[in-house]
């Protein structure tokens, strides 16, 4: 206690002094997104800026794998900047609770939100929100149009002509089917089982009906996805065990598969890397007519540390953030990063457009793992990730998965039991 | 009787070496045994004492996660022994070889990839074995042995292996290093004297210098146990902290920082991860005890 005391104070003396030499105050983003460097230099900070002299923002992202834990040791140690960039639910809930992120409920532009957009970023009554929603990101598929052209394949709609194009591709032999691998772990559930399940378990229904413990990772709903990913092997990329993410996402933008299992953030780096043109299809359905159901995934907040030396400037930037003006520089800047404010916002990329388009014709949902379901040990998301690739490579049956799985979650979570 | 003279200058000179390890070794080491003795209980960090090691060796779905790890850390240590040892010995015998040419170039490029970063060479072999970019499909090809190809780092059976044997590369050099300069130190007139007495060659070394370099061989083996048991970086440059597929790569190195850090959405648990921390800690020391107590001081050791 004392040494936190005698840090603190070294602290802010430091912060102290160098507020006082500048004249400026200078606030500092901590982010995982270090590929949108150049977007907060170019367009956001200077937007910022420009509005609200005296204030200087620095944005200083880490890489996305690592974020969370350099985050936690920062903050822990007190050298963290003063802008926190919020992962949705449980990290973010943890920070709050541990006092690492200040309470926003009173920031008036809160109310540009809606109650499922803030719902990533409240303690789980609701009562206080202590990051402002930036932006969420669509699940689906890009395709090679000129693939499909040259092959004369339909988008497809349902599940069984997903399967049959893959086939016909499979068939001609000049593409990869599919690109995506399995060394990195993680595509297999996001891109994979994340992606294609809200269809089985019919997104909000089923995933508030899992939280609820009405609806158990055995059930039909649950299981049957892995079956489906389990199909998924046989159209991937010859040695796809070994196959990470930026492999597969080059083997896309080369031109050498015709399928890419995709979120949205892949949109503004594939339209610089590919030179043929792309177009997107959502999760087919189980049969013609069904209801579709997307992932639409609450997925990038920023909130307050609550030990800056600056909060008026850090609210001045935040409210800025939840302003109607940054989601339109936001969005168009990083097509594929859907705003979440109400305010409609028009967007220019065409591939970020049909994304976003199925917002009107889909029920929308968010990740099924993490809500809430992620908090105990087993992680039921690292388990996930771990399912969905031995599902894909027919390690285990889908029945043993979701077993593995329900056991898994029963063992801490009590609405499960 | 004179009272003997404090000698100052010992601590003066002693003082920065044990003040610096002090600080950056002895002071977080037992500060993390200590951590591992308490639990974070709604924001309260309170005492449990061996709570967590309870946890860890009992409680399934950890004790499940920490055999594992440990399991795959003795295999990871016994390719090691098998491979990096018996060939870095190997190496500095024919190095030794007092006909040997470009001997000085050969003892370089061998020792080179040991000062290489663990990341550039995780990054690099995984190029080198990558189905889609890497030069190891097309090589074996060239000898009509594409057949044998697989994408070993995704493979669960083949993962760990192919890996250690990345570390056996890079680290072929220490023991060739270490023997080789043990090679050195034995007189000629020994050699010569065997060679009186017929004994020359293949069995000069078996019959002489291997015994002669036994100790050092002792020193490699307990380097090479300790640097085994610690090992992380690789693993985790190459598979992430998942140490994917299936956690078939997970050491206990990995399984400390995930734990430890957390990872995704699975929050850290600094309290776990020492509890971890302080079990490779007593494995490391157990292990180098046996070593100490058990075969160092039962060698035989030759006057030359």
């Amino acid at each position: 206690m004392t040494r936190n005391t005698i840090g603190i104070a070294l602290l802010t003396t430091a912060l102290a002094t160098t507020s006082a030499l500048a004249d400026d105050v200078t606030l500092n983003i901590e982010s995982w997104r270090n590929d949108d460097l150049k977007l907060w230099q170019e367009k956001i900070i200077p937007a910022f800026e420009a509005q609200n002299p005296g204030i200087k923002v620095n944005f200083t992202p880490s890489a996305p794998a690592e974020y969370n834990a350099v985050l936690n040791s920062k903050l822990d140690a007190g050298s963290a900047g003063d802008i926190i960039t919020c992962r949705p639910f449980d990290a973010s809930l943890a920070l709050y609770e541990a006092g690492h992120l200040a309470d926003l409920s009173g920031l008036d532009a809160m109310s540009n939100f809606s109650d499922v957009a803030k719902s990533a970023w409240q303690t789980d009554d609701g009562s206080a929100s202590f990051c402002v929603p930036m932006a969420s990101v669509i699940h689906g598929f890009i395709y090679n149009k000129d693939a499909f052209a040259d092959l004369g394949i339909a988008v497809p709609e349902t599940e069984d002509e997903f399967f049959a194009a893959l086939e016909a591709i499979k068939a001609d032999g000049s593409y990869i089917p599919m690109a995506m691998g399995t060394n990195d772990q993680w595509e297999a559930a996001t891109m994979g089982y994340n992606n294609i399940g809200p269809n089985y378990w019919k997104g909000e229904e089923g995933r508030l009906a899992l939280i609820a413990g009405d609806q158990k990772l055995t059930d039909e709903a649950w299981v049957a996805p892995y079956a489906t990913l389990a199909r998924w092997g046989a159209y991937l990329g010859d040695g796809y065990e070994a196959q990470t993410y930026p492999d597969s996402q080059n083997i896309f933008t080369l031109g050498r598969a015709a399928i890419y299992p995709a979120g949205s953030w892949e949109v503004s780096g594939f339209n610089s890397l590919a030179d043929f043109e792309m177009g997107a299809f959502k999760p087919p359905v189980r049969k013609a007519g069904d209801t579709c159901y997307i992932s639409d995934h609450t997925d990038i907040g920023i909130g307050m540390n609550a030990a800056t030396a600056n909060p008026e400037a850090a609210q001045t930037f935040l409210a800025w953030v939840a302003s109607p003006e940054f989601a339109t520089i936001f969005a168009n800047a990083l097509p594929g990063f859907f705003p979440l404010s109400s305010a409609p916002v028009e967007i220019a990329d065409p591939l970020a457009a049909e994304f976003v388009s199925w917002r009107g014709e889909c029920e929308s949902t968010i990740r099924s793992t993490y809500q809430i379901l992620s908090r105990g040990t087993p992680n039921l998301e690292n388990d996930t990730w771990g399912a969905s690739v031995a599902a894909i490579k027919g390690a285990s049956s889908p029945e043993e998965l979701g077993q593995k799985l329900q056991d898994g979650l029963a063992s801490w979570y009590t609405p499960q039991q | 009787m004179n009272k003997a003279r404090i000698r100052w200058h010992i601590l003066v000179f002693l003082a920065p070496a044990v003040i610096v390890y002090s600080a950056v070794m002895v002071f977080p080491l037992f500060n993390t045994l200590r951590l591992a003795l308490y639990s974070r209980v709604d924001q309260e960090r309170v005492f449990v004492g061996l709570e967590n090691f309870r946890t860890l060796f009992f409680d399934p779905i950890w004790s499940e996660q920490f055999w594992n790890a440990l399991g795959n850390n003795f295999w990871f240590f016994i390719v090691h022994m098998l491979v990096q040892n018996p060939i870095g010995i190997a190496l500095a015998a024919l190095l030794s070889h007092p006909r040997l040419r470009f001997a000085a170039l050969y003892r370089s490029a061998i020792f080179i990839p040991t000062i290489l970063s663990f990341v550039i060479v995780g990054f690099a072999w995984k190029l080198i074995l990558s189905p889609i970019w890497g030069i190891a499909p097309g090589m074996l090809d060239w000898v009509g042995l594409k057949s044998l190809y697989a994408p070993w780092l995704g493979k669960e059976e083949y993962a760990l292996t192919t890996l250690a044997l990345v570390s056996v590369w890079q680290f072929i050099g220490i023991p060739m290093m270490l023997i080789y300069a043990a090679l050195l130190t034995i007189p000629e007139e020994i050699l010569e004297a065997g060679e009186v007495d017929g004994i020359t060659g293949l069995s000069a070394f078996w019959k002489i210098k291997l015994p002669l370099i036994l100790p050092s061989i002792g020193i490699i083996s307990i380097l090479t146990f300790v640097g085994n048991f610690n090992a992380f970086d690789l693993i985790y440059a190459a598979q992430g902290a998942l140490a994917g597929p299936d956690f078939s790569t997970d050491i206990l190195g990995t399984f400390m920082y995930r734990t430890f850090f957390g990872f995704q959405l699975q929050l850290g648990d600094p309290h776990m991860g020492s509890a971890i921390a302080g079990a490779m800690f007593a494995i490391i020391l157990i292990g180098v005890c046996i070593y100490l107590f058990g075969i160092q001081t039962r060698m035989r050791r030759y006057q030359l």
